[in-house]
């Protein structure tokens, strides 16, 4: 994390540093903390521990008890004191440990936050982050491996918004902070340190509710988020060795989904592979595949693919590689639908 | 000896916003007892309860010895890659060493995931503990048919415990459901209204709190501003005791006195045991960010097991022969789970999808043929 320390001591050093996805986090809120006096920090283990993961390290430190507290233990708790913070003036950026601990904290989020807005007409609003780690492949306890980001999804008011990389991390969370309305950031913990990525702390956002394309091609149209990008890229590499152009769409915010980019993309493609490390049914791969039919039917050369989890628990780590897709599960995806077309 | 009516916290979001001194004031002035009998030096300093027989403190004391050696095991496997995170229990053995002790075969045990003693002696087979935290569901397969699963999710466990013992109640049965929760537990909305619940159903409730002071990094002080955690039995109408978690005489007497209370049918009982979480919250966690080593060195001093085995030396109930010896038993008896544990053949990729329902839901077949796929894909 020395990155990130020495931009702290000068947050308005606006060169670029190697960052991996976890010091992107950290440096956003560094940042948004140092330019907007209504930013908190609230969660558990987030003050003098900085974080399990180290997600808030050095916050404490930097500005102090009353901007970076840790709370007791109690999930509920943490997402209620978020709702009764929003709607006084401040921005809290609330962390739930593990996306396997949110339950607690739906009630607030779904009952009050999502619906504070439009129940008081726009009196009374919730300008709140909830970040959660999630995702597996890390060999963690029970628990702290789900992919639930579809259940959140469901309910209207929330925005829930993934990064897959450093850069859009650190874009993103400060668009979710500076966002008048709940976003749930769900970071992907198995890909936290995996990547390093030049990041230049300038505090520009990247804009929420888009889609983005990080590959471009004609043949196929590969739709991913979160960790399964890093394996939707390597199957798009093998792809474009076989002379199939690929491209790439990182959804990056799941609701409200930017389902133009997507339409438009697989109306010139005609073939679209899903690719989400959540359980198959019910799930956020369901609701693209389903206005991909109800828009691109007749421009479609195959089926909608999908490669998920299972409607399994994710099992414990022993087996967890067996749940997860991999490269090879989305490239032979990928050749299923060139091929039935 | 009664416990202090005071909290004193010190860095920071509560000192800062209460009045001028560091802490909270209480609003109501009251007792709880506390209970110890065999203090860090290893003397009695209570009348020895009839139970505590030279057998039964000798027996107490191995069984505390196995809970480390398992311990220090589990630890090492962790770290070499052979398992996975692990919550120690290192300084907390004799919490669950009296629980497990205290326990009777139709008791419904509910438990946290730091009871590591308590499940050996409830009959989990030590590779069965090392499965468990190597990854593999099997390793809750085991144990008494009652007794719930190790408890992530902090304090959902206590509601279960609540409707455990509501259970044993409607039925007529003159059992206990035991329930542990760590400090940090006892801030979640399940642990009031598992309490209050018992209260108002006088249910046959045992609550066990580890205070072992931290909620990985948060100190207990920065938890809640009660100067106990036992007092908030008060509130929910049960009784509520607080134990030198160390003794492990101190935390089996309030165990029977609790299970006398509920065979009487008056109702459930809040032990909150004191002891100190001498590991880091588990093998994930580094403790030295947050803790001074001043600190953690003068809680070694009240560890429970040396004190223990201060009084069975002077008791000439122990000696250094004994101790090499058990100690080797304890070290063969786990290098002996260590290796069934590493034979354990890897659960099949399609065992996921066992025991998901009791019946198989024809509408799955497809998704068992999407992982045949996938798993001829990787291997070849």
């Amino acid at each position: 994390m020395s990155n990130v320390h020495n931009l702290q001591n000068d947050p308005e050093a606006d060169v670029a540093t190697e960052s991996v996805l976890l010091e992107a986090v950290n440096l956003a809120l560094h940042y948004e903390m140092q330019h907007d006096a209504s930013v908190v920090v609230l969660g558990e283990d987030v003050g003098t521990n900085g974080g399990v993961f180290r997600a808030t390290s050095g916050l404490k430190e930097a500005f102090g008890f009353k901007r970076v507290m840790d709370t007791p233990l109690a999930e509920a708790l943490i997402s209620g004191l978020a709702v009764g913070m929003a709607t006084q003036g401040l921005k809290p950026v609330a962390e739930i440990q593990f996306m396997g601990f949110i339950f607690p904290a739906f009630e607030h989020l779904f009952g009050h936050a999502a619906r504070m807005r439009n129940r008081t007409r726009g009196r009374m609003t919730c300008p709140m982050v909830l970040r959660a780690p999630y995702g597996g492949g890390i060999h963690a306890p029970e628990h702290h491996s789900e992919s639930t980001e579809a259940l959140i999804a469901h309910v209207p008011g929330v925005r829930v918004v993934i990064p897959s990389s450093a850069s859009r991390a650190y874009g993103l969370l400060l668009a979710a902070i500076r966002d008048p309305d709940p976003v749930v950031f769900l970071e992907p913990k198995r890909v936290y340190r995996s990547n390093k990525q030049l990041l230049v702390n300038n505090g520009e956002a990247l804009p929420l509710d888009k889609c983005f394309t990080l590959r471009q091609g004609k043949d196929i149209t590969l739709i991913s988020w979160g960790a399964s990008i890093t394996e939707t890229l390597e199957a798009a590499d093998q792809l474009e060795t076989k002379g199939i152009s690929v491209e790439v769409i990182d959804v990056a915010t799941i609701k409200p989904m930017d389902m133009k980019t997507i339409l438009m993309s697989v109306a010139r493609t005609g073939r679209c592979v899903i690719i989400h490390e959540a359980a198959r049914s019910f799930g956020v791969g369901a609701e693209i595949a389903a206005q991909v039919s109800e828009t691109c039917f007749l421009n479609l050369l195959a089926p909608v693919q999908r490669v998920t989890g299972f409607d399994t628990h994710m099992p414990y780590f022993k087996n967890e590689e067996y749940y997860l897709p991999n490269t090879l599960d989305i490239v032979a995806a990928a050749e299923k639908c060139l091929k039935d077309g | 000896m009664k416990s202090i009516n005071t909290v004193h916290s010190t860095d920071s979001f509560n000192s800062d916003f209460s009045s001028s001194e560091a802490g909270h004031t209480p609003l109501i002035q009251f007792e709880l007892d506390y209970i110890q009998f065999i203090n860090e030096h290893g003397n009695w300093v209570n009348d020895q309860p009839s139970f505590a027989t030279e057998k039964w403190l000798v027996d107490a004391y191995k069984h505390m010895a196995m809970n480390r050696v398992f311990d220090q095991k589990a630890i090492a496997l962790q770290r070499t890659g052979q398992m996975g995170t692990y919550p120690s229990s290192l300084g907390q053995e004799a919490f669950g060493v009296a629980i497990g002790m205290a326990l009777e075969t139709d008791d419904v045990f509910v438990p946290y995931y730091r009871d590591h003693g308590a499940h050996i002696l409830r009959g989990h087979k030590i590779e069965d503990l090392f499965m468990y935290w190597g990854g593999d569901e099997r390793g809750s397969a085991t144990g008494p048919k009652q007794d719930f699963p190790v408890c992530v999710p902090i304090a959902t466990q206590i509601t279960h415990a609540a409707g455990a013992a509501a259970a044993l109640k409607i039925k007529g049965q003159e059992n206990i459901a035991l329930v542990t929760i760590g400090d940090g537990g006892t801030s979640k909305g399940d642990f009031f209204e598992a309490l209050n619940v018992a209260g108002a159903w006088q249910l046959p409730m045992v609550v066990l709190v580890n205070n072992n002071q931290y909620a990985i990094s948060v100190p207990r002080a920065m938890q809640c501003g009660a100067p106990t955690l036992a007092q908030k039995a008060i509130g929910a109408g049960i009784h509520g005791i607080q134990v030198d978690g160390n003794d492990v005489v101190a935390v089996y007497q309030a165990i029977l006195e609790a299970r006398h209370r509920a065979k009487q049918h008056k109702g459930a009982t809040l032990i909150e045991a004191m002891s100190y979480r001498l590991c880091d919250h588990t093998t994930a966690d580094d403790a030295s960010r947050y803790r001074d080593n001043d600190e953690v060195k003068q809680a070694w001093e009240k560890e429970p097991i040396k004190r223990l085995q201060t009084l069975l030396f002077n008791l000439n109930l122990w000696n250094p022969d004994k101790e090499q010896a058990w100690q080797n038993e304890c070290a063969d008896n786990v290098d002996q789970a260590v290796q069934r544990y590493l034979k354990v053949k890897q659960d099949t990729p399609e065992s996921m999808f066992d025991h998901l329902y009791q019946d198989w839901p024809e509408a799955m077949s497809e998704q068992l043929d999407l992982l045949s796929k996938k798993i001829e894909r990787m291997q070849d």
